[in-house]
C-alpha cells in the first residue's frame, strides 16, 4: 500500500502545489488523481517516485519512507505512463519495452522475449516489434508506453495523463484495455487524470483535488457520484450525475417483456397471437432473431413487411452486462419509448419501457442508500 | 612537363599528398572542436546562464581573422600545421556548440521525464537518450563546419606553405601557372563535396530511427554549407 502522510510541496518561490495531503493507496486497484489544472495532481504522483521530493510529511510504500531507498531503485521498481508516451524515438518498439528489464541487468534475449510477451498482452501485432515509434499512431505508441511501464513486472504503476493526447475513440478502447489488463495483472495503479468521465469510468477509488493542492473528496465514484462532498466536486462531476451514476447499477435486475417480438417470415397468426394490450408495438427481428425495427400491429401483414416501414429502435443494449444507463439511454433513443434488449450475438432477448427502467432505477436507488449506510457504520466501526 | 597534376617541388608533395595534408588540416580541428564542444555544450545545457556567454565568446573568437590569429600564434607554435589547426579548431565551436544545445535540448520533455522515472541516472540519460536524439542537429553542424575547414585551411599558405592545397594559389602566382590555382579550387570544392556527403551517410546510418521525409527537409535556422564556405574563402 501506499501511504501519503500530511504532504505538501512548497516550491522556492512560495508557490504551494499540494497542501497537507493524506491518501490511503489501496493495494491492486486503480486509484485516480483527478481535478482541474493547478490542484496538484502530477506533483503527487510525482512525489511517489521522487521525481518531486516533498517539502513536508513522508510517503510510505509497504510501509517503508520512499526517502530511505535508492532513487533509481525506486523508480525501477514503479512503471511509469505519461502522456504522448515519451517514447525513445531512437530505439525499437521491442528495445523500448526492453528498457527497464536491460537495466535491471537481463540478457538482451530474454528482455526482448518479455518484450514480445507485453506487446501481446496490450494488444500490439508482434509485426511492430522492430519499427520505431514514428511509425505508430498515438494509440498504438501509448500502448507500447503501457508495456514499457509493465515490462519488469512492477507492483505500482504511475499514470500521469497516459490517455489525454488520443481522440475518444482510441482513448475509449485504451480504457477498456487498461481495465482488462487490470483484471489480469491486478497492479497498484495511480492514475492522473483532469478528465471527471474517466475518473468515474476506471476509477476504484477517486480522489478529486482541488486549486492549491487540496484534497476535496475520496470515494469510490459511485459514492462520488450520489454524494459529492460540496459544491466544487459537484460542480466538477458537471451537470449530468445523476444519469452516469446509473452506470454503476446492473441492468440484470429488469423485467424483460419477449412477448411483442416476431419475426420477419411470421404468419398472421402468429403475429395476432403476439399482439397484447401490454405493448402497442411489434418487435420485428430478422430470420437470426436480430431486431430490424419497430412496427404497429396494424401495419403488419404476414411477409410483406418492408424494412424502411418499421420504425428505428435506436441502440440496443446487452441484457445483464449493460448498465441502467444504458437501458434508459436506449429507451430514449427509440422514438416508441421502448428499450430493445439484445443477448451476446445480438439476438433480440426482450423488450422493456422507459417506465419499467425508471422503477428499476428507483429500486437501485433505495438499494444504494442501504448500502451506504452499512459502508459509512464500516467505516466508523473501523 | 607543366601539366596539371604537376606539382611545383618547393611543395614537397604530390598532388594526392595535398589532398591527404589537407584532409588533416581541416579534419583534426573539426574532430577537436568536436570533442571540446559535447561537454562544453552539456554544460550550457545544464546551467541556461552559461549558454548566452559561450555563445557570445565563440561568435567574437570567429570573428578575429585568421591571419591575426597566425600573428599572435607563431610566437608560441612556429609555422607549423599547428598554427593552422588551432584558429580552425576555434572557429568551429560557433557552429557545434549551438548545433549540439539545440539537438539536447529537442529531446521532448516526455522523453526526459520517461527516462527519468525508469531509473535513468543524469550519464546514462546523457548517453543512452539525449546524445543519439541529437545525432541529426550534431551532424549538421558538423557539414558547416567540415566544409568552411576545408576551404579555410587554405590561408595557412600564408605562414610558410601550411596552407596544403592552398599554397597552390601562391605558387599559380610565383610560377604564373594558372591551372594550378584552378587545381587548387577544383580540389577543395570536391573535398568539401565529398566529405559532405560521407557526413549525409553517416547521419542516414546513424538514424534509422528518423522519418524519411525530414531527410529533404531543410533547415530554415541554419545557413547553408556552401554559402558559409564560400563567405570564408573571402578571409
Amino acid at each position: 500500500m501506499i501511504r501519503i502522510d500530511s504532504v505538501t510541496k512548497r516550491y522556492p518561490d512560495g508557490t504551494v502545489a499540494v497542501d497537507r495531503l493524506s491518501l490511503e493507496i489501496p493495494d491492486r486497484s486503480i486509484t485516480v488523481l483527478v481535478g482541474p489544472s493547478g490542484c496538484g495532481k502530477t506533483t503527487t504522483l510525482r512525489m511517489i517516485n521522487r521525481m518531486v521530493e516533498p517539502s513536508e510529511g513522508t510517503i510510505l510504500l509497504d510501509g517503508k519512507d520512499i526517502l530511505q531507498q535508492p532513487v533509481n531503485t525506486l523508480r525501477r521498481s514503479m512503471g511509469y505512463v505519461i502522456q504522448n508516451a515519451g517514447l525513445f524515438q531512437h530505439r525499437t518498439i521491442v528495445d523500448n519495452i526492453a528498457t527497464v528489464p536491460r537495466m535491471l541487468g537481463w540478457g538482451k534475449d530474454k528482455a526482448r522475449a518479455r518484450a514480445r510477451e507485453l506487446m501481446e498482452r496490450v494488444g500490439l501485432d508482434a509485426a511492430l516489434a522492430r519499427r520505431y515509434p514514428y511509425q505508430l499512431s498515438g494509440g498504438q505508441q501509448q500502448r507500447v508506453g503501457v508495456a514499457r511501464a509493465l515490462a519488469a513486472d512492477p507492483p505500482v504503476l504511475l499514470m500521469d495523463e497516459p490517455f489525454s493526447a488520443v481522440d475518444p475513440v482510441v482513448r475509449k478502447g485504451l480504457q477498456d484495455e487498461l481495465l482488462r489488463i487490470q483484471e489480469e495483472l491486478g497492479k497498484t495503479i495511480v492514475f492522473v487524470t483532469h478528465d471527471i468521465d474517466e475518473a468515474v469510468k476506471i476509477g476504484t477509488m477517486v480522489a478529486v483535488m482541488r486549486t492549491g493542492g487540496k484534497l476535496a473528496q475520496f470515494a469510490p465514484p459511485a459514492e462520488l457520484l450520489s454524494d459529492p462532498a460540496d459544491a466544487f466536486v459537484e460542480d466538477f462531476l458537471g451537470a449530468d450525475r445523476g444519469i452516469r451514476r446509473l452506470s454503476f447499477f446492473p441492468s440484470a435486475g429488469l423485467d424483460l417483456l419477449t412477448t411483442p417480438i416476431v419475426a420477419i417470415d411470421s404468419t398472421a397468426e402468429q403475429i395476432a397471437a403476439r399482439d397484447t394490450d401490454d405493448v402497442p408495438y411489434l418487435l420485428v427481428t430478422d430470420l437470426d432473431g436480430r431486431p430490424l425495427g419497430w412496427c404497429e400491429p396494424r401495419d403488419l401483414t404476414a411477409g410483406a413487411v418492408e424494412a424502411e416501414q418499421l420504425l428505428p429502435y435506436g441502440r440496443p443494449f446487452v441484457a445483464g452486462t449493460d448498465s441502467l444507463r444504458a437501458a434508459l439511454d436506449c429507451a430514449v433513443l427509440s422514438p416508441t419509448g421502448w428499450a430493445v434488449a439484445v443477448d451476446a450475438e445480438g439476438r433480440a432477448a426482450g423488450v422493456v419501457s422507459q417506465q419499467t427502467i425508471g422503477e428499476a432505477i428507483r429500486g437501485a436507488h433505495a438499494e444504494g442508500r442501504k448500502t451506504d449506510k452499512t459502508d459509512k457504520t464500516a467505516r466508523v466501526a473501523r | 612537363m607543366n601539366g596539371f597534376f604537376d606539382i611545383p617541388s618547393d611543395l614537397q608533395h604530390s598532388w594526392l599528398g595535398l589532398v591527404g595534408l589537407h584532409l588533416r588540416e581541416a579534419l583534426l580541428p573539426v574532430l577537436a572542436g568536436l570533442l571540446i564542444s559535447l561537454p562544453l555544450a552539456q554544460l550550457c545545457v545544464r546551467f541556461r546562464w552559461l549558454y548566452p556567454p559561450v555563445l557570445w565568446i565563440t561568435t567574437v573568437l570567429y570573428a578575429i581573422p585568421s591571419l591575426a590569429f597566425f600573428v599572435l600564434l607563431i610566437d608560441y607554435t612556429g609555422q607549423t600545421e599547428l598554427t593552422v589547426m588551432i584558429p580552425l579548431t576555434v572557429y568551429s565551436l560557433v557552429v557545434l556548440v549551438p548545433s549540439i544545445v539545440d539537438g539536447v535540448r529537442s529531446v521532448p520533455q516526455e522523453t526526459l521525464a520517461a527516462a527519468t522515472a525508469m531509473g535513468f541516472g543524469p550519464v546514462r540519460r546523457y548517453v543512452q537518450v539525449q546524445l543519439p536524439i541529437a545525432v541529426p542537429a550534431i551532424i549538421a553542424g558538423l557539414r558547416v563546419a567540415t566544409v568552411s575547414s576545408i576551404s579555410l585551411v587554405s590561408v595557412g599558405t600564408l605562414i610558410g606553405n601550411q596552407g596544403a592545397l592552398g599554397n597552390l594559389l601562391n605558387d599559380a602566382n610565383i610560377y604564373n601557372r594558372p591551372e594550378l590555382a584552378v587545381n587548387a579550387v577544383l580540389t577543395m570544392a570536391a573535398l568539401a563535396i565529398i566529405c559532405d556527403a560521407l557526413l549525409v551517410v553517416l547521419r542516414l546510418l546513424l538514424t534509422p530511427w528518423m522519418p524519411r521525409r525530414a531527410h529533404t527537409k531543410p533547415k530554415a535556422d541554419r545557413p547553408d554549407p556552401a554559402a558559409l564556405a564560400l563567405e570564408d574563402a573571402a578571409r
